[in-house]
């Protein structure tokens, strides 16, 4: 018997999770935010029930302020997939014209927050599908994968399920509802590597190209259009950059880079996770230490 | 490719848990550089006379301690040369056992810390015990704090030794001792020279090669069905993670509990079409043709699975609330779930000592041995032989918690064996399968007055709220049972007797018994109450004569006027009105619905 690697090990735990949510959840979703760890669990889906496409449908909470190519991004995939790609956005937040320049955190908190759980609410949806990981955040480290939430859609960090083995509790009363974590255990090492093994499909807004940018705080921010506002200071420039992580675009920033391959990518951004952290601490013996982790085959 | 290793830590602040991780991580360079670099300038405002304090490093988590959520697992991943690694941070206080064993259950390896300067306590046993519990199978003891008693070969193997003595009980296939000093960086990375007489690796290196999971329980195929796969009417998949040996296309399956066999058609590994599969991976296997397969049923080559009802098992309780025999609760299996009851606790388990204590109480964190009997015969196995369909979890029906986990020992196949006896098997445990109060609901009244119509209607009503219910009427009694009995007084009497004997069976087994029968007498109402007991609720029916006498469906009354019936109550005969029934409702002047919905009302109040 050969032995699974722990790409293979993770996988294999993913679609059980993504499986168990299948066959005893009332109503599933499957949020996606066109991002990379959304590609990966949107892959994981297709292969969990293949040659059945996923039998639940796949949400989007659209702010109205992503960038372009992933509103396309997300299209084209849905239509190739043949999947069924819930759009939702909060319309009273569009009434009332709330957007990332004028209302700061309000902004996220209304068109992102908000959105989700109203989507969530309108379709009923007894349980949804979301790509956090552990390795993210502090809270997350703690959260379970299958995670309860209350009829107000609230984690209640200090009354979590006991979770063992591969027993997942889905039991849930009307109206409270649980979010699904099925990449909890994977790092973004194994995200990038997982992407590269399966050639998975990934924003070509994670690949470097001229694009028009403006420079803002130390990041290039894009111009991807007219509704962009500019400080009197700044100049739109074409420079050659890349996103690490995809979000609203006037609140997303870009790095300069030459990586127009996948293997590039990988590459510049596992390395650019510890060089980011480095440059932080300005320290000719940290940097030093890193090349030394780099020579001992770290990454 | 590198494998992965799932582990856990266990021991309390004080032996140097933290230390341990934290030292390990930042000599085995698996920090990133501004960590490293945040961990040497937080030392120096440390009290150490700037030394590195590793313990920094899981800084994060004592801050969420003092927010009162660090009770829980924290995972965290680092990767090396030869192997990923999770670990599991889990707290050792007794009082957060449960979440210890949340992270057990997850873990292939368990580092079990000790300090050198203390030996083997009291929490190193209930470590190891909550490990075994949840199927660790490999342990590595770490005597830390080796510089404190000068790396002392003597002191080192009698910690050992103790360890092994303690662990005897279990079976384990892996253990491993390792000196180490936390603090100092002594057997962690590296090899130290402080312990020269100490042959075996470093434990970052040692974690690198233990061999996990290869000691295989049993090589028979196994696969719990997931879900089944129905994209059109020509493919129809079975679904889920083999849990145990290999298959091959073309190889002869049977399929669990419906013991049909079949060839094996296909075998997809998610989308890739395979000729074979083995353990871990995720399927979907086609079978050459139709068999009674869902979701919970099992796939196997193995003959020697049970398919039974009841089990006995270890379980660790986590609930607030305390066990309660003969509740019902939701048991998962496998992929299957049902109702399950725990009908008798054989003893409670010390989680220090592993002493066996006689109890009927079981509160959360404590582990007791007790026999499960499920509501149907399921697929499962020991949990010694078959980890996946070994494990269990019982979720409370009311609040859907998670009440219990535990592991399974054997099934209790023999019908005749102890737990069936009537002691253990009681009236109350039947009435908390079916999670309600038995009541029998004796409903009197004349001839006409609404008792079966209105029975009949409060059985429906009852039996839509999820009750399990019984009608006991004229029809089904006199006709059976009571075919023997006249109508004299003799046979008036007898025939209450027995109805009452009946309704109190009927509440013996758990139901809810409804009775309609004239029974006009005081006297014989009281004995029927004697004899059901405290379940018994009388209801009135007191619809008057002259309403009854009108209705006259049957076109009794006019015969009994007529005097072509004899002894007719309410003619030819007195009934004796209930001096203080439970309910009482005349229906000359309302509908049926609003009588039942009276009538119900008053029932649920009797039920609550």
């Amino acid at each position: 018997m050969k032995e699974l690697t722990h790409l293979d090990q993770l996988e294999a735990e993913a679609i059980y999770i993504i499986r168990e949510v299948a066959a005893e959840c009332e109503n599933p979703v499957m949020l996606y935010s066109i991002g990379k760890d959304s590609s990966v669990m949107l892959h994981l889906a297709m292969k969990a029930f293949y040659p059945e496409k996923p039998p639940f449908p796949f949400m989007h909470i659209d702010t109205t302020w992503k960038f372009k190519e992933m509103i396309e991004f997300r299209d084209r995939r849905a239509n190739e997939l043949g999947i069924e790609m819930i759009v939702h956005s909060n319309e009273e937040g569009l009434e009332q014209n709330i957007n990332p320049f004028d209302h700061g955190s309000a902004y996220t908190d209304i068109m992102k927050t908000q959105a989700l759980k109203d989507g969530l609410n309108k379709y009923g949806f007894t349980a949804a599908f979301g790509g956090g990981r552990r390795d993210e955040e502090k809270s997350r480290a703690k959260e379970r994968i299958f995670s309860f939430r209350n009829k107000n859609h609230a984690w209640d960090p200090k009354n979590q399920r006991p979770e063992m083995w591969k027993q997942f509790n889905t039991k849930i009363h009307k109206g409270e509802s649980m979010r699904v974590f099925p990449i909890s255990n994977w790092t973004e090492k194994d995200i990038w590597q997982y992407i590269r093994r399966e050639n998975i499909d990934i924003v070509p807004l994670y690949f470097a190209k001229e694009r028009p940018v403006v420079y803002r705080e130390g990041n290039y921010v894009m111009v991807d259009d007219e509704r962009m506002r500019l400080e009197p200071n700044e100049e739109i420039l074409m420079k050659e950059v890349r996103f690490r992580t995809l979000g609203c675009y006037p609140l997303t920033g870009g790095v300069e880079s030459k990586a127009v391959t996948l293997d590039e990518i990988i590459e510049e951004t596992l390395g650019a996770v510890t060089s980011e952290r480095t440059t932080r601490v300005i320290d000719q013996e940290a940097v030093g230490s890193m090349e030394r982790r780099k020579r001992e085959g770290y990454f | 490719m590198r494998s992965l290793l799932r582990f856990i830590t266990c021991g309390s602040v004080d032996d140097g848990k933290s230390t341990l991780i934290g030292h390990m991580l930042y000599d085995a360079k698996l920090l990133f550089a501004d960590q490293e670099k945040a961990l040497e300038l937080d030392s120096k405002l440390g009290s150490r006379g700037g030394e590195i304090d590793y313990s920094l490093l899981l800084d994060g988590l004592l801050a969420e301690r003092e927010q009162g959520i660090t009770i829980d697992v924290a995972y965290r991943y680092f990767t090396t040369d030869h192997r990923s690694f999770i670990v599991a941070d889990t707290p050792g206080h007794e009082e957060y056992t449960r979440n210890m064993a949340v992270g057990a259950s997850f873990a292939d390896l368990a580092i079990i810390l000790v300090d050198a300067t203390k030996g083997v306590i009291t929490q190193t046993k209930r470590h190891a015990r909550i490990c075994a519990l949840m199927g660790v199978k490999n342990l590595v003891l770490a005597v830390n704090k080796m510089d404190l008693i000068n790396f002392n070969e003597v002191r080192f193997t009698k910690i050992k030794n103790d360890f092994l003595q303690l662990i005897e009980e279990f079976r384990l296939e892996s253990v491993q001792a390792i000196p180490v000093s936390a603090t100092n960086g002594d057997n962690i990375t590296r090899k130290s020279e402080n312990t020269p007489w100490y042959d075996g690796l470093a434990l970052l290196p040692y974690l690198e090669v233990v061999d996990i999971g290869h000691e295989q329980k049993q090589n028979e195929f196994l696969m719990p069905v997931q879900r089944v796969s129905r994209p059109n009417h020509t493919f129809r998949g079975f679904q889920g993670q083999i849990e145990a040996g290999v298959v091959a296309v073309g190889d002869e399956i049977t399929t669990l509990p419906s013991y049909e066999k079949a060839k094996v058609k296909s075998i997809l590994v998610t989308d890739r079409e395979v000729q074979s599969a083995s353990a871990g991976q995720p399927v979907t296997i086609q079978l050459h043709r139709e068999v009674d397969v869902s979701r919970g049923c099992v796939l196997t080559t193995d003959q020697n699975i049970a398919v039974a009802d009841l089990f006995t098992a270890q379980i660790l309780w986590m609930d607030d609330t305390e066990l309660e025999v003969g509740k019902n609760y939701l048991i998962k299996v496998g992929t299957k779930i049902i109702p399950s009851t725990i009908v008798a606790i054989h003893h409670k388990v010390d989680i220090n000592t592993g002493q066996h204590l006689v109890t009927d109480k079981i509160t959360k964190n404590e582990l007791a041995t007790c026999d499960i009997a499920l509501s149907e015969k399921i697929v499962f196995d020991s949990f010694d032989r078959n980890e996946a369909l070994g494990n269990f979890i019982l979720i409370d029906r009311i609040t859907n918690m998670t009440a219990a986990c535990g592991v399974i020992k054997e099934a209790v196949l023999d019908e005749k064996n102890v737990i069936w006896q009537q002691t253990d098997v009681t009236r109350e445990v039947r009435a908390e399968q079916k999670g309600q109060k038995p009541l029998t609901l004796w409903f009197t009244g004349l001839s006409g007055s609404g008792k079966s119509t209105l029975a009949n209607e409060v059985e429906k009503r009852l039996l839509s709220f999820g009750y399990h219910t019984m009608l006991l009427d004229g029809d089904n009694v006199r006709l059976g049972l009571n075919k023997d009995l006249g109508f004299d007084e003799i046979g008036r009497i007898e025939n209450i007797r027995r109805i009452a004997e009946v309704a109190k069976l009927m509440n013996d087994a758990g139901l809810i018994t409804l009775t309609s029968f004239i029974s006009p007498f005081e006297q014989e109402r009281r004995k029927a109450q004697q004899i059901v007991g405290e379940s018994y609720i009388e209801i009135y029916i007191s619809t008057p004569l002259e309403v009854c006498e009108k209705r006259d469906v049957k076109g009794l009354y006019q015969k009994a006027r007529a005097q072509e019936i004899a002894d007719f109550t309410g003619i030819s005969s007195p009934y004796e009105k209930p001096t203080n029934p439970h309910i009482e409702i005349d229906t000359s002047n309302i509908s049926l619905e609003e009588a039942t919905d009276y009538i119900v009302k008053e029932v649920l109040k009797a039920l609550a």
